[in-house]
């Protein structure tokens, strides 16, 4: 008896073990950052020039200072309203996409090609890809030449420096970016699912379009949520478009400020007491935010 | 068959960079053993000299005019046995400076042969590093004062830090003039000898209304209102902080007013200064009629040496305009803790008051060298002119200019304010905001970068 117990203790020490590395990269990666973040964000503590100020514990000061002006909500409200122009219609594109690709009786050919088609913009790294909308988009550039040459404006249109256009051109080019990686997971979502079950709704004589709001649908919300919490986070941490595309400023008026643009803006100085505190409030945010869309997507297990 | 393929790629790949990780590390231990060995032998200069900056310009300067320098490659030298490494770090985003803060709070515990021995500044934040103990008095250096008798006061000014005490030299000034397009001039004026087009921009009522005159024979007066922002920024009679205070010169105000007049009129563009759009006017078809700028600019940055560019065709022609200003310049400044004062010695004072070498300068670069007696003797040289500006002698232009510079009203802020200013105003001049939220905006970014101002 005793002599078992022991050999069930040893296996499960491989088990530890194998957890080993997972818990280090985790720690070291993860934990003790967000400790820190935290910690810091109770001190003031920049660069004046090449004067260090601080450390200095101001307890609570950084978050008064940061809520104070109430511009934290202003670029709260701009990264969601980013998130959700760029979001909508990247995931009707891939559904649609997806639903075609995994479709055994469209017999599309060429899929795969057009598969690695999509995804392709996702490999251009995200500042290439706002330096050449940037220049085509500039006043003078080719899409404003072309734009006069047709006849459709008479002056250039200034792309980036009204609200709607330039919100819109950030929207786009996320989209862009997005939309394969998008629509390769929901394709595996859709392959997943039992043929027999579509076969079955065509014996049936279920239109297309039923088979995809009865049966895809409702099996694919796993994946769907997954889809969209990974994609808030990542929306949530907008940053390399707009830096690029704006040069940093956000222009206009801030519009196209996201709340990483705001942290970036402390790293003049140095200051890592407001960028902590900032990174705390982010933090918080992405955590309601993924608790929403998971209570409400219903995948919440526990109500039993 | 693939993922062998992939997996002798990555091998390869990780192969490679050890070999060139060993290489280099291999290379620095030699040297290093080098400078242990060489400095018993009772010489007191380090074996490596460092330098920080931001573009070639230093570095071309010093291949071309300084006699005991050679080439090795695009990042190393050598003068003598001293080995001369570059570190050049573009000023886009400040990485330039982040780079060089980060270095220079390390200098203390750095290897001999790791340290900053020289870096170069910009009068924009010169002060900055003037005002902190990581620059050395140029005294020390054994520099005396009557070895820069020639150099314009102005230049000094930019680096002399807050007890008085001079940390900095340069080889140029960088007085500024207006370029004016010839071919625009003819044109639209009717002329385009210098003295007559200055009656047309000789102060800011004038030069609005050639800009009317100008609109409706489609040329823009300048690329950009960014153009003329040096013009007052530099005529300001406070400050961009007093006290830890946020402080608007009025004459920065005037700049907003007379800006915001010239773009709702049609008659200038919005763009950032450096961008695709500004540059275009370096063109006879970009359609401008001027830019702002010291000597540098129109040799240097307005693509005088590509075909077809005015400055190619030596179309430029350079007018005093409405207010004398500079704009830009750089500084060379010596590192606390270096082991190669003798040679930062030597450096500055051939590259700052030698007069065959200033002389030089001027001729083949068509620089303005910080020498006075090179420059008043230039300006009367008849021999001399510029190919650029259509044969025309600017000196005396600069020389006039750079003699009324007041530089009292400078501080370490200069650098965030101008582009803070800059960036915000440009939403009030397209219309996205009132002049009220702009400002608002500008002083919001002001303190996100210095966190210690108020306003």
């Amino acid at each position: 008896m005793k002599k078992k117990r022991s050999r069930v203790s040893g296996y499960n020490k491989w088990g530890y073990i194998f957890l080993i590395p997972f818990t280090l990269a985790y720690v070291i990666f993860q934990l003790i950052p967000l400790v820190s973040t935290i910690y810091n964000s109770f001190f003031e503590n920049y660069m004046s020039g090449l004067t260090q100020i601080g450390p200095t514990f101001v307890g609570f000061d950084n978050y008064v200072q940061l809520f104070e002006g109430g511009d934290i909500w202003k670029y709260a409200k701009n990264t969601m309203v980013l998130w959700i122009m760029c979001f909508i219609p990247q995931i009707i594109l891939s559904l649609l996409l997806g639903a075609w690709f995994s479709d055994t009786r469209l017999k599309l050919r060429g899929s795969r090609f057009f598969k690695t088609v999509i995804y392709l913009p996702n490999l251009i790294m995200a500042s290439a890809f706002a330096m050449l909308f940037f220049t085509l988009f500039s006043d003078g550039g080719p899409i404003n030449s072309l734009l006069m040459q047709i006849g459709f404006i008479d002056t250039p249109y200034k792309f980036l420096s009204n609200t709607g256009s330039a919100r819109g051109l950030i929207a786009l080019m996320n989209c862009l970016m997005w939309f394969g990686n998008t629509t390769i997971l929901l394709m595996a979502g859709m392959m997943g699912i039992d043929t027999n079950l579509f076969e079955a709704a065509e014996v049936d004589g279920a239109t297309s379009t039923q088979v995809f709001y009865k049966i895809t649908l409702p099996l694919l919300r796993p994946i769907l949520v997954y889809v969209i919490i990974t994609s808030l986070i990542g929306g949530l941490q907008l940053f390399d478009v707009p830096q690029i595309l704006t040069n940093g400023t956000g222009d206009p008026m801030r519009s196209t400020m996201t709340l990483i643009m705001f942290l970036n803006k402390h790293l003049f100085s140095k200051n890592y007491g407001m960028a902590g505190a900032l990174s705390v409030v982010l933090f918080i945010m992405t955590g309601i935010l993924s608790l929403i869309v998971f209570k409400v997507t219903g995948n919440d297990k526990r109500k039993g | 068959m693939k993922k062998k393929l992939v997996s002798a790629l990555l091998c390869t790949a990780m192969v490679t960079s050890m070999i060139a990780g060993c290489g280099s590390t291999g290379g620095n231990d030699s040297s290093g053993a080098g400078t242990n060995s060489k400095e018993a032998s009772a010489d007191e200069q380090g074996k490596v000299f460092n330098i920080y900056c931001w573009n070639e310009e230093f570095k071309t300067r010093i291949t071309d005019h300084y006699a005991d320098y050679e080439e090795v490659d695009a990042t190393t030298g050598k003068i003598g046995d001293i080995t001369v490494k570059w570190n050049i770090t573009p000023s886009d985003d400040n990485a330039y400076q982040n780079n060089l803060d980060a270095t220079l709070l390390k200098q203390a515990d750095a290897a001999a042969d790791d340290k900053i021995d020289m870096f170069l500044v910009e009068a924009d934040y010169a002060l900055k590093y003037v005002d902190s103990d990581y620059t050395m008095p140029i005294k020390d250096l054994g520099i005396t004062d009557d070895d820069l008798s020639k150099q314009y006061q102005y230049t000094k000014d930019v680096v002399t830090d807050s007890d008085g005490v001079l940390k900095g030299l340069s080889w140029q000034g960088c007085p500024g003039v207006l370029f004016y397009n010839r071919a625009a001039a003819k044109e639209v004026l009717g002329t385009d000898d210098p003295s007559e087009v200055q009656e047309y921009v000789k102060d800011w009522d004038t030069f609005k209304q050639t800009a009317a005159t100008l609109k409706d024979a489609g040329y823009h007066v300048m690329s950009t209102v960014n153009d003329s922002y040096r013009v007052y920024s530099n005529n300001v009679s406070s400050p961009w902080v007093v006290d830890g205070k946020i402080n608007i010169d009025d004459n920065i105000m005037k700049w907003v007013d007379d800006s915001k007049e010239l773009v709702d009129a049609g008659e200038t563009g919005t763009y950032e200064l450096w961008s695709d759009d500004w540059s275009k006017g370096f063109y006879p078809d970009g359609k401008v009629f001027c830019y702002f700028g010291p000597a540098w600019l129109v040799n240097f940055s307005m693509a005088a040496d590509t075909e077809g560019s005015i400055g190619y065709e030596g179309g430029w022609g350079a007018a005093e305009g409405p207010q004398g200003f500079f704009w830009g310049g750089t500084w060379i400044c010596a590192a606390e803790g270096t082991d190669n004062a003798d040679l930062i010695k030597d450096i500055m004072l051939t590259m700052t008051t030698d007069d065959t070498v200033m002389k030089e300068i001027v001729v083949d670069d068509d620089d303005f060298v910080n020498n006075q007696d090179v420059m008043n003797e230039m300006a009367e040289d008849p021999d001399y002119s510029s190919k650029i500006l259509g044969g025309q002698n600017p000196l005396p232009m600069y020389i006039a200019g750079v003699e009324n510079l007041d530089l009292s009203n400078l501080s370490a802020y200069d650098q965030g304010c101008n582009e803070e200013f800059q960036n915000a105003m440009k939403n009030y001049f397209e219309g996205s905001a009132t002049k009220d939220e702009a400002l608002d905006l500008f002083y919001k970014a002001v303190v996100e970068k210095y966190p210690e101002l108020t306003y």
